[in-house]
Parts: structure tokens; C-alpha cells; sequence
């Protein structure tokens, strides 16, 4: 037995290398640096992306069909969903508001305060939420998947463009759904509000309705339920992107999806921090 | 067999000139070289055989020549036009001369089979009403031995062969001057490569077409093309027909063949 084996050494096994304080300050600042670099060729990427698609949208020959087909998938076909998410928000800030006039004495305005944070904040987050979640990961799965298997590249030799076919007619009834859908949230969300409000102490829907938009301007309704357009444009666009340039089989299109609904949330949540403030200072 | 209600269509009326012209193509992926100077010419009508071992850049210069990969250098010439560096909807005229057969078919499993073959008459032929469209379609698929059962199945209901003929005739659709196949028996038992390999000689005799294929089963080869070429470390290790492959003294060559 040689010594380091009596001390219960392992020499097969080399040990690290000893490395110095700034070795470890460099290497670290080198994977910085790369991620930055990744983050800004990322949006350089999504830059030339939007050119190509919207280049590819506004020149014939225009895809009709397969948008009027998106446009039932994206919006038909979210519908339920967005029904159940809104109607569950209607009942939860009915429940909580109540909660907080009454101990304020200030019962009366429940219906203001429920249709008010319905169709100015929580009905168009809540669908571009909700979207982003379904619509972007299906996008991002779909297109995925048609990357990895070469459908992508069989359009493009069929001669037609891939942008105009899969992007532009995802990104524009993206666009075009989300308004439509905050309503039904919206809707949705003031009915079930009602029906919370109602079992707690009666009062007749008309007379929630009056009450709830009695003070109502326009400028409260319109701009916050057309801002989720801009909401639709980011989810359509971040979904289609990281779809169309997936690699690595199924494991790409796992990443692909994932990365659509966590990357459009994330922005959905960004620009509404934007456009609210915009709301308020074009409409306050 | 006659192709049943086949689309007239004006050929080029030059035979002279190659369909396909490769000139000095060189492409790298990182620090490795796949394509080190490729040329090669294909005539109207020719069925060309490209072999090699698997890695040597085949399926990457067929992809450079319908535009789907740019080369880092040279020149590509589809009828007698430039394509290196051409734009997505430049190329669109240049490809619908041009039918190209994936690997693995590439389906699009959003739709039947049917829908499939209709796809690129649905896009490019709006001179055509949709019951016509619809009939080239099912003429095709019955060209093909595709039964009429199958024709509203989805593309994962049909075995592989089935996929390869489905994929064939898609690519045939538009009555392409120039058929570019990517290992076209890949993946399939003797018989469904023998069936597919007459498939191509019959579809190419009927349409008149020239062929590039790609592919790395030597019997396919010998049996469908006119002359082969041997790619080795990026380059044309050879080019010529099978008896000129069979008569050359390089050892590369010979062990290839040995082994295929």
C-alpha cells in the first residue's frame, strides 16, 4: 500500500486546477459578455424577422384562406377559455372589493369599482395573458415542429413564401382577435361581477350595469380594450419567431414553445406598462 | 401510361444549354469544410447521381441549388439563371421550374394527403378551377399506386413508402423542368426502394424531366441515372457513368464500390 492510498487518496482521479481571483473574474465577465451579445443578436434577429413578415403582408398574392383559418383558431377556438378566465376574475374583485368598500361604508360604488377595473386593467391583461399562454405556445409548438420536420423548407421550394403563408397571417389575426376577445372577457368578467354581487346582496343586473357604467367615459373603455392589439402583434410575432428558427428536434420544439409563452408574457406585461401610461397621458 | 390530364406546358425551347450549371461552390459550417469546389453540369432531361459517403455535403449542395442554403462561394445557374444571392421572392419563379423531393417527404400534417398534392396548385395554378385542381391531384396520387381510401387520410396515417410516393408527386404537381431528390429509398425495405426507383424512372420518361439525386445506395443510382458523380472531402472524386466509375483505378472509388 503506498502512502496516498493509507491517507484514502484517489490518484486516478486529477484535481482542478487552482485558479486565481482574477482568472474567475474573467471567465465570469467572458459568459456576461456573451449573454449580452446573445441578447442583443436576439432582438437584431426579431428586427429582421418583422421586416421579412411584414414585407411578406403587404405584397401579394394574400393568403385569405389560411388567415380567415387562423383567425378561427386564434379566436373561436381561445373563446371558452377567455370566458372562464374573465367570468373568474368578475367574481374575484367582486369578492374583494365588497370586501374593502363595506369596511369603508362605501358599498354603493361596488358596481363602479368592478366595471371600471375590469374593462380599464384586468380584462385586457388577463387576455393577453391567457392568449400568450395558448395561442403562443401552439403557435411556437406548430411552427417548431414544422421546422425540425422540413415542412418549412418544402413551402419555400413550393415557391411560396413562408413569411406571407405562416407568420403574417398568425400575427395579423393575433391582432385582430384580441380586442374581440377582451370584450368577451370583459363581458364576461362584469357578468359573473354581477352574479357575486347579487348572491351576497340582490340587485337586478340592469341596475348593476347602470350603476357600474355610470361615469364611464369613453376614454376609459376604448383605448385600454384596443391596446391588446398591440398585445396580439407580440404574442403573434414572439411566437412565430422563435417557431420559425428552431432547431434540435424535439427538445427545439419543447424550447421553442416554452420560449414563446414566457418571452410574450413578459413583454405583454412590458407593454402595458407603457401603454397605460400612454392612456393616461393621450386620454386622462 | 400516359399522364392523365396533363398540364401543357411550354418547355424551354433552348436543349443546349445545361438546366443545372454548378460552378467552384465552396460552403463551410464553422471550421468544417463541406463543400471545397464543387462543378458540375446537368442537361435537359439527364438523370444525375450524386454519391458519397454519408457527411460529404450531398444533401447540402442539392439544398444550395433550390436556394434553401446560400454557398460562401460560386456560382449556381438554374436555366440559365444566377441564384446565388437571390431574395425569397426572386427565387419564387426560378423554383417553380423546380420540384423537390425531402428525405423524409416533409408532409405538411396539416393536411391530407389530397391537400398535400393540391398545395402547390392551390398557390400557383389560379387558372385552374378547384374540381381540375382537385382531379390532377387524385390523377397523380393514382399514378403513384395511391389508393382512392387514402387520398383524405392525414400524412402519420400512411406508411413511409407511401409518404416518399405522396411526396413525389407533390413535387411533380407543377410539371417541373428539374426533380431534385434527397435519398429518395432512405428508410425503406428492397422492395418499396425498387418500387420507388421504377416510380422515378417511369414519372421521369412521362414528364421528361432532369433529375438530380442524391443518395448514398449505389443500386438506386446505377438503376435511375444516366451519369454519377462521387463526392469525397468536398470535392468530385469522380463523374461519369457507371462503367466509367466501374473502369477507374482510384482507390477511393473502388473501395466505394466494393462496399456499397
Amino acid at each position: 500500500m503506498t502512502p496516498s492510498e493509507a491517507a484514502g487518496k484517489d490518484e486516478t482521479i486529477p484535481s482542478p486546477p487552482s485558479r486565481n481571483f482574477l482568472e474567475v473574474i474573467g471567465t465570469s465577465a467572458g459568459s456576461v459578455s456573451e449573454r449580452i451579445n446573445e441578447f442583443f443578436e436576439w432582438f437584431g434577429n426579431l428586427a429582421i424577422f418583422s421586416w421579412q413578415v411584414l414585407r411578406a403582408a403587404v405584397t401579394p398574392p394574400f393568403e385569405f384562406r389560411e388567415f380567415y383559418r387562423q383567425l378561427d383558431e386564434v379566436g373561436s377556438k381561445s373563446l371558452p377559455l377567455i370566458a372562464l378566465a374573465g367570468g373568474a376574475i368578475g367574481v374575484v374583485l367582486s369578492l374583494e372589493t365588497r370586501y374593502s368598500l363595506v369596511r369603508f361604508g362605501a358599498k354603493s360604488l361596488l358596481p363602479s369599482g368592478v366595471v371600471y377595473a375590469i374593462i380599464h386593467e384586468s380584462g385586457p391583461i388577463i387576455t393577453g395573458l391567457v392568449v400568450s399562454g395558448r395561442v403562443g405556445a401552439g403557435i411556437g409548438a406548430e411552427l417548431a415542429s414544422m421546422k425540425v420536420s422540413e415542412q418549412i423548407d418544402a413551402i419555400e421550394t413550393s415557391a411560396v413564401n413562408p413569411y406571407r403563408l405562416l407568420a403574417a397571417t398568425r400575427i395579423l389575426a393575433c391582432i385582430l382577435m384580441l380586442p374581440l376577445l377582451t370584450l368577451a372577457g370583459d363581458f364576461c368578467g362584469i357578468l359573473m361581477g354581477w352574479v357575486a354581487q347579487t348572491l351576497a346582496d340582490p340587485i337586478s343586473l340592469a341596475n348593476f350595469i347602470n350603476a357600474g357604467f355610470k361615469g364611464t367615459k369613453f376614454s376609459d373603455f376604448l383605448p385600454p380594450t384596443l391596446k391588446t392589439s398591440v398585445f396580439g402583434l407580440i404574442i403573434g410575432l414572439i411566437a412565430c419567431f422563435q417557431g420559425m428558427r428552431t432547431t434540435g428536434g424535439a427538445e427545439g420544439v419543447g424550447r421553442a414553445a416554452t420560449s414563446a409563452v414566457v418571452l410574450s408574457s413578459l413583454f405583454v406585461i412590458l407593454a402595458d406598462v407603457v401603454l397605460v401610461k400612454l392612456i393616461l397621458l393621450l386620454f386622462s | 401510361m400516359a399522364p392523365i390530364n396533363s398540364i401543357p406546358k411550354k418547355r424551354s425551347e433552348d436543349n443546349t444549354r445545361p438546366i443545372v450549371s454548378v460552378k467552384d461552390l465552396h460552403k463551410t459550417f464553422g471550421t468544417q469544410k463541406v463543400l471545397d469546389g464543387i462543378s458540375l453540369e446537368v442537361s435537359r432531361g439527364e438523370t444525375f447521381a450524386v454519391l458519397g459517403r454519408s457527411g460529404t455535403g450531398k444533401s447540402v449542395l442539392l439544398r444550395i441549388i433550390v436556394g434553401l442554403q446560400q454557398p460562401d462561394t460560386g456560382s449556381v445557374r438554374i436555366d440559365d439563371q444566377e441564384i446565388v444571392g437571390q431574395t425569397l421572392d426572386q427565387m419564387s419563379e426560378i423554383r417553380k421550374k423546380i420540384g423537390f423531393l425531402f428525405q423524409h417527404a416533409a408532409l405538411y400534417d396539416s393536411l391530407t394527403v389530397e391537400q398535400n398534392v393540391a398545395f402547390p396548385l392551390q398557390h400557383h395554378r389560379k387558372d385552374m378551377s378547384r374540381s381540375d385542381k382537385q382531379n390532377r391531384a387524385r390523377d397523380l396520387l393514382t399514378e403513384v399506386g395511391i389508393l382512392e381510401n387514402s387520398f383524405q387520410k392525414m400524412p402519420s396515417d400512411i406508411s413511409g413508402g407511401m409518404q416518399k410516393r405522396v411526396g413525389l408527386v407533390r413535387a411533380l404537381a407543377l410539371e417541373p423542368e428539374l426533380l431534385l431528390l434527397d435519398e429518395p429509398t432512405a428508410g425503406l425495405d428492397p422492395i418499396s426502394s425498387s418500387e420507388i426507383n421504377d416510380l422515378i424512372l417511369k414519372l421521369q420518361e412521362e414528364h421528361q424531366m432532369a433529375a438530380i439525386v442524391v443518395t448514398h445506395d449505389l443500386y438506386s443510382a446505377k438503376t435511375i441515372a444516366n451519369r454519377l458523380a462521387i463526392l469525397n472531402e468536398g470535392k468530385v472524386a469522380i463523374e461519369g457513368t457507371f462503367e466509367d466509375l466501374q473502369q477507374s483505378d482510384l482507390s477511393f472509388v473502388r473501395e466505394f464500390l466494393n462496399h456499397s
